[in-house]
């Protein structure tokens, strides 16, 4: 009977079924995990208010949104400081946000749940994202229009919606003059400076043409002043208004408009309302600059990193590993020294990727990039311009590290092509090298989309090696921009994956930043998916294009 | 006889057109295609009167032939004529070098390392292992058809156009015209016609035949070189090659390796015999069906073989 079973093949259709299972389960959890744990963060969450009393002492009022609940032992707490009756074995305990950074300097903390006293939802509880410092939790009291107030109670509030929407307004005014504007005339302003160097380097610094060049600059200096007036201004509009507010602890206190990111009403907000500050919370942390060392704003540098150097390293690699495989297996004689090169590109797919990143600094970055700027770059120095880590660099590195699963790949696809194509194609008339490129590359294209697929996949989730060679916390531009030429690959940039360490490892606080981890995690693997598809679904077309009786 | 050799000694004129110039020769091409049309009727009952070897004009000369893979011996001093515009058969068992014969008059040998060659093939009175042959423009000269069908993963036309776009012809009306061409003489036109663009794998093994066939028809070979290329097919694919084969020749030398009997012997002029890389027996394909000279040929023949 169990023999009969066995027989059946029905075990290995159980095992690989279960092997499947396994797979799937894990790929969902973990999507599943970060997901929740990193999309939550963006909902305005309810605020409680209620009395915290420590026995023996003074209750103290809070006002905050839970962010985690847990039941531990007892000791566990008691070891972290807190005072637990004797007999008391488990512990509830609650993590609250309390923000207010400025006046507390702790906007997180753990409470006993059974020191509380009852929650309570309060209607005017007011949070306010705020530039600097972090949240803000209060009660709101009043707007004030050039320090007087113009609105109390509940019109207080239809303003303060009104009058935030207009200061973000006028602060991505500024912001869009101070990057684009302000910074434009700055690059361009170095450039007349380098311009000078450099015809002081080949001795033609005429009079005239130092002049002209002087006149250039007074030109943007004016250029520059002209916009700061108008800059100034708008910062002076955006200071008008004012909230005041008071704090759980008694505190009343005036915050700037202008240094409010977004206002919101949790415990009375409707579902519609909070869907829409969802979305406008997660529209800034894509498509906006960070804040507060990383902890806040957005994570646009970093994505745009990413995928930049993504898509330059796969210019970079996919020619050179597909002619390197080409001549591999069509043109090199197979022999002890092909297979000598086979060996060498599969062990390169071992060597870890930190030491890619050390080769990197020390060849690319220093080597190279020393020379580049020793030939073209003079009238920069002291400032290395690609002497320095930079996105080319790093494409560079990381299209060395991905060039074995290039080269493995195609090698792949080309010895799958049947031998009657490439004889039906030389009986034709066809020289070696129209076959290949006529008949043969494009059959074999799949195979090589597929090693950049993996290529694409093994690059965007790297860190270590990018670490050293162009990758930093915080980068001050974008690789891209409007100045010419536009793409600037000496430049070093933001990554997903440091983001992630640096936000998650390095950050002062904590607790804020967690959620971001997850969301920028998120992010990360979306990006990959999406990079996976587009090359997949690029695949796809080509095998279908290219269907032969091999595959 | 007269009749006969007339449209031989107007192939050779053209062939030496062919050793001339690129541009010469396109131009000189399309005769013959167009020929046909009234050439029809005159030289059928001349083409099967395939008589004696002797009075045939060669097409392949082969002298003293020897073809080593390695230590294998494929083909041991073989030595014969292959005649214009008929169709020569190659038939003997497995293994016996028929296959490795064929390849040598395009040199598709070329292709595996450890194949050594001596001997020389003369095609028209020109060495074609000699050093200075442009092996590609011999492979136009010398198409061939495989055992397997083996289109490449394009589409129909693109099949039937590749051999003239490696020739470097941009024009989509010279390539128009010889795709409709090349199909209507493969006999695949009307399967086709309509759906040009679909994939050529999508058609069934024979029409695949026909469409290879086809795309060795359009770059205007001289000669055409098939291994066993029935040997795949149904048998209503098979008669529609073999009929094929028999329009084929009133304008190319086919050269067929078979192992069908009948086949050999309906479509066959001449047939060579082969046995263990030697060539046994060569002569007209009734001399060979009806009266064979050699024990081993006869046997053979009769499936009293081995
Ligand atoms: N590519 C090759 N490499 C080595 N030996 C080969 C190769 N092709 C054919 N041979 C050998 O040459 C001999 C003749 O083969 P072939 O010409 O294919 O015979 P046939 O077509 O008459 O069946 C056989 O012994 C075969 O093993
Ligand atoms: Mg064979």
């Amino acid at each position: 009977m169990l023999k009969n079973w066995y027989k059946s093949g029905a075990p290995y259709i159980w095992l690989n079924a279960g092997a499947i299972a396994i797979c799937m389960i894990m790929v969902t959890g973990l999507i599943g995990l970060i997901a929740v744990r990193g999309l939550s963060h963006f909902w305005p969450a309810a605020v409680i208010e209620t009395t915290y009393t420590v026995p023996g002492e003074e209750p103290i009022r809070l006002l905050g949104t839970v962010r985690r609940s847990e039941t531990v032992p007892a000791s566990v707490v008691r070891e972290a400081g807190f005072e637990v009756p004797e007999d008391q074995l488990i512990v509830t305990r609650h993590l609250l946000q309390l923000g207010n950074r400025d006046i507390t300097s702790r906007d997180f903390a753990w409470y006993i749940g059974e020191n509380m006293g009852e929650w309570t939802y309060p209607e005017n509880a007011l949070v306010l994202e705020r530039m600097t410092w972090g949240n803000f939790y209060g009660f709101l009291q009043a707007i004030l229009e050039d320090g007087e107030a113009v609105a109390e109670g509940e019109e207080a509030w239809r303003e303060l919606y009104e009058r935030v929407e207009r200061a973000v307004d006028l602060r991505q005014q500024v912001m869009q003059i101070e990057r684009y504007d302000i910074g434009g005339i700055a690059y361009q302003q170095e450039q007349v400076r380098l311009a000078q160097r450099r015809l002081a380097l080949r001795g033609e610094d005429t009079p005239e043409a130092i002049a002209e060049l002087e006149e250039q600059h007074a030109a943007l200096q004016a250029q520059f002043e002209e916009i700061d007036l108008h800059r100034n201004e708008l910062r002076r509009q955006m200071d008008r208004d004012a909230v005041r507010a008071e704090t759980a602890g008694g505190r009343v206190v005036t915050i700037n408009m202008s240094d409010i990111v977004r206002a919101a009403r949790p415990n009375v907000m409707s579902l519609g309302d909070k869907i829409g500050h969802y979305i406008d919370s997660f529209q800034e942390f894509v498509f906006d600059y960070p804040r507060e060392a990383n902890t806040e704003g957005g994570i646009f540098p970093a994505i745009f990193g990413t995928v930049l150097m993504v898509i330059v390293m796969s210019i970079i690699v996919t020619p050179v590993g597909v002619l390197a495989a080409i001549y591999l297996r069509e043109y090199a004689r197979q022999g002890p020294f092909t297979r000598l090169i086979r060996i060498c590109v599969n062990n390169l797919a071992g060597v870890p990727s930190i030491v890619f990143g050390v080769f990197g600094l020390g060849f690319f970055v220093y080597f190279l990039g020393g020379a580049i700027d020793d030939q073209f770059f003079q009238a920069a120095q002291p400032t290395p311009t690609f002497g320095r880590p930079g996105l080319f660099w790093a494409s560079l590195t990381l299209a060395l590290l991905t060039l074995p699963v290039v080269i493995v790949a195609t090698e792949e696809g080309l010895s799958r092509i049947p031998k009657s194509v490439r004889e039906g194609s030389l009986a034709l008339g066809a020289t070696k090298s129209e076959t290949i490129w006529r008949t043969i590359v494009p059959m074999a294209a799949p195979a090589m989309m597929t090693g950049l697929i993996l290529a694409v996949a093994r690059a965007a989730g790297e860190v270590a090696p990018l670490m050293l060679v162009g990758v930093v916390k915080l980068a001050p531009n974008l690789p891209m921009d409007g100045n010419f030429p536009y793409l600037h690959l000496d430049r070093s940039f933001m990554h997903l994956g440091f983001h992630i360490y640096d936000v998650g490892f390095q950050s002062p606080n904590v607790e804020a930043a967690r959620p971001l981890v997850y969301a920028t995690a998120l992010t990360l693997v979306l990006i990959i998916i999406v990079l996976n598809l587009t090359a997949i679904a690029i695949r796809n077309r080509l095998r279908e294009k290219f269907k032969s009786d091999s595959d | 006889m007269t009749n006969m050799t007339k449209p031989a000694t107007d192939r050779t004129s053209a062939t030496m057109e062919n050793n001339a110039p690129e541009a010469g020769r396109t131009s000189e091409r399309h005769v013959p295609s167009l020929a046909p049309e009234f050439r029809r009727d005159a030289p059928k009952g001349a083409t099967t009167a395939a008589g004696d070897l002797n009075q045939e004009t060669p097409c392949f000369q082969i002298n003293a032939l020897n073809l080593r893979y390695g230590s294998n011996h494929a083909l041991s001093d073989v030595s014969m004529m292959i005649p214009h515009q008929r169709i020569t058969a190659f038939i003997g068992p497995s293994g016996c070098g028929k296959s490795s014969l064929l390849r040598c008059l395009n040199r598709m040998n070329d292709l595996i390392d450890i194949a050594q060659i001596s001997g020389e093939i003369l095609l028209d009175g020109q060495d074609i292992y000699s050093k200075k042959v442009d092996v590609p423009e011999l492979r136009r000269r010398v198409g061939m058809v495989f055992q397997k069908p083996n289109p490449f993963p394009k589409s129909i036309y693109e099949n039937v156009a590749y051999g003239l776009r490696i020739q470097g012809v941009r024009r989509k009306s010279v390539i128009d015209e010889a795709v409709e061409r090349s199909l209507r003489k493969a006999a695949l036109w009307d399967e086709v016609k309509d759906r040009l663009k679909a994939p050529a794998m999508e058609l069934s093994g024979g029409q695949q035949q026909r469409l290879v066939i086809a795309r060795a028809i359009a770059i205007e070979p001289e000669v055409i070189l098939l291994d066993e290329p029935c040997s795949a097919l149904d048998p209503i694919a098979t008669a529609k090659v073999e009929e094929l084969m028999m329009e084929l020749k009133e304008n190319y030398t086919l050269v067929i390796v078979t192992h069908n009997m009948q086949q050999a012997a309906r479509v066959g002029d001449y047939c060579a015999f082969m046995y263990m890389g030697e060539l046994i027996e060569y002569d007209t394909a009734e001399v060979m069906f009806q009266t064979p000279g050699k024990k081993q040929t006869e046997d053979y023949i009769t499936g009293r073989f081995g």
